[in-house]
């Protein structure tokens, strides 16, 4: 019986002449375009120099900090109103200005300061730039008290970062959203009213519905994980077995979540915008644009309740990190938890509609 | 026995009365209508004998099972064929076909025989998709699906509605040669000229059976004298007659009035009421009354 459904539904899905594509083509191109366009790296920013000091030492820095590859001298003024000027009249994005003595001062106490003066209405160009500047010079002085450095994404690849990030979010598109949307139509086409009489069992019914989304869903997760190694030379550094492992107990529970918003809605128009509501909450609060640690903290809570969180940093770690199960395994329970009460609510919403 | 048995069934919508008090058998072999305008409560019937629907109080059986408590024994044995096409539009002719058929745990060509002379007539479309046919041949496809199992019951709600006066005639003849083999009927319709296909009707309006018989019974109980009128301006014609003291009820048929009388008068008498009201080319004359002319007339006498 099991056999006939999948056979059907397969057949429904490569007819549909918009479901394939949706499946395939976009996730691609959103693998493509999103780790290009979301990306938090500020380059060619405008740097105003403002140097009293005029020695060997201030212009070699300067040099340095222009071969950085991140920002452009716009010019070098002789004062501090003059670089200022040129903020407002939005020529530059940052000041930096080498006070006089600077060089001595190094040389006989071992450290100095500089100032920098940034322009926040782009804070991110304005919180960046002055972030970089002061890495460069800290490597300079090497008294300055901060040092940062980046572990496991030396060069602080916003792609790195992105990219498993997105595989999570496409997984849960195809699972959550497409399967709810598979099912209203049943019920909106009526063909569910003809299928009820039959003496198939729902549960099978729901299963020949299910199957087919967790097989796109594995094609899908293998695809995306090909394309990033192809384009971004991105390959999980932890194991593959790992990954496969959390996207199926990922898959079963966004397809609960489907079957869910699918119960309780009976137009495919209801069932999109119930969905996408939930989507909006889901992407925002999963650490995947924002970090969760920069979160509000009643926002943090929030994230608890987010299953798109914990496989996001699941997926980071693999990939990035190379975490193993000792790692993982908390991560494992708490999506498991998910999986039940969202498949269980589903339970309930059935039976209460029927 | 009885293949259809509803006693007192009732069933409501939030604050809203579907249908009220139905009571009904229907035995075996009978090919049962039930007539009755959009939203008198059919669909509804419908659904709980098809165990799509639990009814909120009494006992409804099919073919000796009860609805609630065997709905599974239930759904092997009966064929449904839904007021709205419900097969999948994106599978062909033959594939819905085979669907239906391995959901039913049976094939196609086991049950070939009950389906041939229906089937014969789609086959050349067969690999075409269900979503491209026409009404009438969606609607030939819905009955060869509602048929694959040889069920012993077969609902069809509403099957000719929004079908051509021929492939309406069609269907009924489709619906006597299932009938001679034996399979119970039973169907609704809106239309009351279908009802005399019917062994017996019922009805139905406001979610309440208001009669059950044979068509001809139901006709025969007709009890006054239906007149027909005609006249040049029909639309005052039907305002005067309403407002005439001895009307009893007024209707519009086709190109006549169905008129009423509360007591027995002759035509002279109508007639002089007409010349008073300035009617040309009046044409007065008695008629048979029809299933629509009971239908009204009962509920008339409902209302009043």
């Amino acid at each position: 019986m099991l056999k006939y459904l999948l056979e059907k539904e397969f057949k429904q899905i490569i007819r549909d002449s918009f479901i394939p594509k949706l499946i395939f083509i976009v996730p691609i191109v959103q693998l493509l375009v999103l780790p290009f366009a979301a990306n938090f790296e500020v380059k060619n920013i405008n740097l105003a120099v403002v140097d009293h000091d005029r020695t060997q030492h201030t212009r070699r820095l300067t040099e340095k900090i222009i071969s950085s590859g991140y920002f452009n001298l716009t010019s070098e003024y002789s004062s501090y109103r003059e670089a200022l000027s040129s903020i407002e009249a939005n020529v530059s994005d940052i000041v930096l200005e080498f006070p006089l003595n600077f060089t001595r001062r190094l040389m006989t106490d071992g450290k100095s300061s500089v100032l920098i003066a940034t322009n926040t209405v782009n804070g991110t160009v304005g919180g960046l730039g002055s972030s970089y500047l002061s890495s460069i010079l800290s490597e300079e002085n090497i008294n300055t008290a901060v040092r940062v450095v980046n572990y496991f994404n030396p060069h602080f690849s916003y792609k790195n970062y992105m990219v498993p990030g997105i595989i999570v979010f496409l997984l849960t598109i195809v699972a959550g959203f497409v399967s709810a949307l598979n099912i209203v139509r049943e019920k909106e086409i009526g063909t569910i009213e003809q299928i009820n009489v039959t003496p198939v069992p729902k549960g099978i019914f729901l299963l020949g519905k299910l199957i087919p989304f967790w097989t796109i869903g594995f094609i899908l997760l293998t695809i995306s994980m090909v394309v990033a190694w192809l384009v971004y030379g991105l390959f999980p550094v932890g194991s593959l077995g790992i990954i496969y492992l959390f996207a199926g107990v990922y898959l079963v529970i966004f397809t609960g979540f489907g079957l869910t918003i699918s119960a309780v809605s009976s137009t495919q128009q209801q069932a999109i915008l119930t969905a996408f509501f939930f989507l909006i909450i889901f992407a925002l609060l999963s650490g995947l644009f924002t970090p969760i640690s920069s979160m509000p903290e009643w926002a943090q809570k929030f994230t608890l309740f987010n299953p798109v969180r914990y496989f996001v940093e699941v997926m980071r770690m693999v990939y990035l990190k190379g975490s193993g199960w000792a790692d993982l395994w908390p991560s494992f329970v708490i999506l498991l938890l998910f999986a039940a009460v969202f498949n269980g609510l589903a339970l309930l919403c059935y039976k209460k509609s029927s | 026995m009885n293949d259809i048995q509803l006693s007192h069934i009732n069933k409501s919508y939030g604050k809203i009365e579907a249908v009220k008090d139905i009571n009904l058998s229907v035995s075996q072999g009978e090919m049962f209508g039930l007539i009755g305008p959009d939203g008198a409560g059919k669909t509804t019937i419908f659904r709980i004998l098809t165990t799509l629907l639990i009814p909120d109080t009494g006992k409804a059986s099919v073919c000796g099972y009860d609805t609630v408590r065997d709905y599974k024994i239930i759904r092997n044995m009966v064929g449904y064929m839904p007021g709205r096409f419900s097969l999948y539009q994106d599978l062909s002719i033959e594939e819905n076909l085979n669907f239906f058929a391995t959901v039913f745990n049976t094939t196609v060509t086991e049950n070939y025989d009950l389906i041939k002379d229906i089937y014969v007539q789609i086959e050349p479309f067969k690999k075409r998709r269900a979503g491209k046919l026409s009404g009438g041949m969606k609607q030939k496809l819905a009955l060869c699906c509602a048929l694959v199992h040889r069920p012993r019951v077969l609902f069809l709600d509403e099957p000719t509605t929004g079908v051509d006066p021929v492939s309406r005639n069609e269907f009924w003849d489709m619906l006597g040669k299932l009938k001679s083999q034996g399979i119970t009927i039973f169907v609704s319709t809106p239309y009351m000229d279908e009802a005399s296909r019917c062994d017996r009707i019922a009805l139905i309006q406001n979610g309440s059976i208001l009669s059950v018989d044979t068509p001809a019974n139901i006709s025969a109980s007709f009890s006054r004298i239906l007149w027909t009128v005609r006249a040049n301006d029909m639309y005052k014609l039907l305002a005067d007659l309403r407002a005439w003291p001895l009307t009893y009820s007024c209707f519009a048929f086709g190109d006549k009035h169905h008129l009423v009388l509360k007591e027995a008068t002759d035509k002279k008498n109508l007639y002089g009421y007409l010349q008073m009201k300035e009617h040309e080319n009046v044409l007065i004359d008695t008629a048979k009354p029809g299933i629509e002319d009971c239908f009204m007339a009962l509920l008339g006498d409902n209302v009043k």
